[in-house]
């Protein structure tokens, strides 16, 4: 491989490490304000101490959540422009502008209501104190309603010219409501949401595991296991339909995650597992089942799906990848299912919080919405190779005119610092769910600082949790 | 009527970068002089006097970088690979000094760690500031839109002494800032690093005025054709008699002048960068109309960012008047 090669491929390997590590930290803030704002909703309406133990408890995590994924998305801003020069020229016109709003939405949420969420207890009357919760929670949707669009306009861009080779938007309504656009901002949306009830469900089980019976351990993992009995549904419909519309605009995608190389008349099956060889163009090992990839993908017995021999060879992207990828997130999806439909089993037999098969079962799956959520995003970020912005730049023009010394150097800086600070982050997070919400006795300080003498303006997230890191 | 987007779009994110080494400045000029300040309690109570405003002075960063690749992206695709290094160890030290500064609060044991992470972090952030704005200032290479250059063009004795200088820079503000916010023994310290540093300030202002003058034509025939002078003279002027003041006023025992001057001659250099290098956004070749994105994008996020800025400038005027005052020893902190 030559040197611009090298780089190239440090360059993806980078991006795809820092914006790994950042998205975790985003999807689960998106997740658990969705989350807190039900739990307040539900105090207001009940007056049941419960649920405003655990709006203080989770309001802690989602706070250092919150604070990283600022810290994260920083790097993010200015990578861009570094790594990626090639595509800041040609598509920054479209791709800048909405990324300059997810900012201005998310400075906004920050200027305001994150600290009377965070720290105004006692200082707002209840109502207002709300609202600020459910404007956090709407506000999260709305960044992730500017990233989606942008990322949804490089996978089925439209609403554009080409003038002189650059990229100059002409209708942004188009550019925004691109056709990919509202199946991946649902599919992203219910997956924070998934990530969220996972940590939670697993936060729960832990605590029943060493014995805690509270009620705010058990309300907690009772609502986890809703809402992944009543979400996980939803997201593979969601799924589905996803799937539909990427055959329609990306179909060397669709076969990359099928692993299928010719495009079979009368139906075609669907490849359970195998192993995709790039270089020979066939799928070894591969278990097939007829009909079901059509069924799939077409919902009927022998829709057509084009295989990746379709496709000249340097227009495929990597099936190794991306049909492993997939298969990663449809397992975790169907482990989730059947997670949630035990959960619900046992509720009719009254023992959802004495099963200690479940709870051990809700530990494992803590991680599984963030994995599943890696992976679907490795599925359709791979999956648009080799294109940066499908089907009109590709990803090798994309990059910056730099020395493959260059970008690994910053490789191996970032890999050094983001898991000395972020595994630092994830370790607090971990830490706090912990020692789990608390028993009623409370110390912890709400985030009203009683006593701590003058008004409080402050609206760092990571100054919410006053719990100590080492101890 | 003619509405000149990259105009506006300019002075947006001339405001921006302005406001960001303004009130970034003396926060990371805090972890600048953290090395002098053993005691326990002092380190406290100078972390305390920006631990509510810290993180808001950091958001001017992020949005900067939105900004300019909304509103400029061939200068954001030109600037940033160039001086990609700098670049990156600026963002790596801000990110340790930001997060050591939240984790310090909460660490028992390994607070000296922290403590150590906020110091190096603050240093290297502003240094490669400094760098990136001195590779800046002496020109990249720019063909066909896109950087020319090699990976070490960035490194040279001007763009070095910029880090050393910024390094002044900020420290000073961060001490002016503290003599505003402290009193007693540790006001009284702070009070005697204002001069020496206010004079390096003043050497390092000179220098760099003197550097690029002389090393490049286009800067002298800005400051020095025909009437320029006349009209730019009060830049300079006005720095000496900043310095004089801030003297003075320290010696005299004054608490905010001091800061507020130091302001003052902060907006000077940066005013007389400004003039030295418009309408370039990135000299020596490329204008800040060469650089726009389409109009139709400035148009579209010109909205967002109307609506919005005077929103967090409200905020972030309200936040600073909250927090007002003197900060004590023994004061229980935002942490």
């Amino acid at each position: 491989m030559n040197h611009v090669g090298d780089a190239l491929l440090l360059a993806r390997i980078q991006f795809a490490f820092t914006v790994s590590f950042h998205i975790i930290f985003p999807a689960i803030s998106i997740g658990l304000a969705s989350y807190l704002a039900v739990l307040e909703a539900l105090w207001l309406r009940t007056g049941k101490v419960v649920y405003r133990e655990l709006f203080f408890f989770w309001s802690k995590i989602f706070a250092v959540g919150f604070g990283m994924g600022v810290v994260s998305g920083v790097v993010m801003s200015y990578e861009f422009g570094a790594n990626w020069a090639g595509f800041s020229q040609v598509a920054g016109a479209v791709t800048g502008p909405l990324l300059a709003y997810e900012v201005l939405t998310a400075f906004f949420l920050e200027a305001g209501f994150l600290g009377i969420m965070l720290f105004g207890w006692t200082r707002v009357g209840p109502r207002l104190h709300y609202l600020a919760t459910l404007m956090v929670a709407v506000g999260t949707l709305i960044s992730t309603f500017w990233i989606l669009a942008s990322n949804s306009w490089m996978q089925t861009p439209q609403g554009f010219a080409l003038v002189d080779g650059k990229i100059v938007p002409v209708d942004w309504f188009k550019i925004i409501f691109n056709p990919s656009f509202p199946y991946r901002l649902m599919h992203m949306a219910i997956a924070a949401f998934i990530v969220a009830a996972m940590l939670v469900g697993a936060c729960g089980a832990w605590h029943l595991l060493r014995g805690r019976r509270d009620e705010a351990v058990k309300k907690s993992f009772s609502m986890a296991m809703w809402m992944i009995v009543c979400v996980v549904p939803i997201q593979i419909a969601v799924g589905d339909a996803h799937g539909i519309n990427t055959r329609k605009y990306q179909p060397a995608k669709i076969a990359a995650i099928e692993g299928l190389w010719e495009t079979e008349k009368g139906g075609t099956s669907l490849n359970l597992v195998g192993w995709p060889d790039m270089q020979d163009e066939v799928t070894r090992y591969a278990v097939k089942i007829p009909h079901l990839g059509s069924l799939i993908l077409t919902h009927s017995w022998d829709g057509e799906i084009q295989g990746l021999k379709d496709f000249a060879p340097r227009d495929r992207p990597d099936s190794t990848i991306v049909f492993w990828s997939f298969r990663i997130m449809v397992g975790m999806g169907f482990l989730m299912l059947f997670l949630g439909l035990l959960g619900l089993a046992l509720r009719r037999g009254g023992r959802l919080y004495e099963s200690r098969f479940l709870q051990r079962f809700a530990l494992l799956m803590g991680p599984s919405g963030l994995i599943a959520l890696l992976a679907g995003w490795v599925t359709t970020e791979a999956g648009r190779q080799p294109w940066v912005v499908y089907g009109v730049l590709r990803t090798a023009d994309a990059s910056s005119a730099l020395s493959a010394q260059q970008v690994g150097t910053s490789l191996m800086i970032f890999v050094i610092v983001y898991f000395v600070v972020f595994g630092t982050g994830i370790y607090y997070m971990l830490k706090l769910m912990g020692k789990g919400p608390s028993l009623g006795d409370t110390t912890d300080t709400h985030g009203d600082d009683t006593g701590k003498g003058a008004a409080r303006f402050d609206h760092r997230p990571l100054s919410r949790p006053t719990d100590p890191i080492d101890e | 009527m003619h509405i000149d987007l990259p105009m506006i779009w300019a002075a947006i994110i001339g405001l921006g970068v302005f406001l960001y080494v303004l009130l970034d400045g003396f926060d990371l000029g805090i972890g600048l002089l953290f090395p002098f300040f053993y005691g326990e309690g002092d380190r406290e109570v100078m972390l305390n006097t920006v631990a509510p405003v810290w993180d808001g002075n950091e958001t001017w960063m992020v949005l900067g970088g939105a900004c300019l690749f909304a509103a400029f992206p061939v200068a954001y695709g030109t600037l940033l690979p160039a001086v990609y290094l700098p670049l990156i160890a600026m963002l790596c030290g801000l990110i340790f000094r930001g997060v050591a500064f939240e984790i310090r609060a909460k660490a028992r044991r390994t607070q000296h760690l922290w403590e150590l992470a906020f110091m190096l972090g603050s240093a290297m952030a502003t240094f490669c500031q400094g760098v990136i704005l001195g590779t800046l200032l002496q020109g990249i290479a720019i063909v066909d839109g896109r950087f020319a250059g090699t990976a070490f063009d960035w490194l040279s004795p001007f763009s070095l002494f910029c880090g050393l200088g910024l390094l002044a820079t900020y420290a000073t503000l961060g001490c002016t800032w503290l003599v505003m916010k402290t009193d007693g023994e540790l006001q009284r310290r702070m009070r005697v690093m204002v001069k020496p540093l206010v004079l390096t300030l003043l050497l390092v202002i000179g220098a760099v005025s003197l550097w690029t003058v002389l090393g490049q034509q286009a800067v002298a025939d800005r400051w020095f054709a025909r009437h320029n002078f006349v009209f730019f003279a009060p830049v300079p002027i006005l720095v000496l008699a900043c310095v004089a003041g801030i003297v003075r006023f320290n010696t005299r025992g004054h608490d905010t002048l001091p800061f507020v001057l130091t302001q003052a001659i902060l907006f000077l250099g940066y005013s007389g960068l400004l003039i030295s290098i418009f309408p370039y956004i990135v000299p020596p070749s490329l204008t800040i109309w060469a650089a726009s994105s389409p109009p139709s994008s400035q148009k579209f996020a010109l909205v967002g960012v109307l609506i919005i800025l005077p929103i967090i400038l409200a905020y972030t005027g309200l936040a600073y008047w909250v927090f007002r005052g003197k900060v004590r020893h023994g004061d229980e902190g935002y942490h």
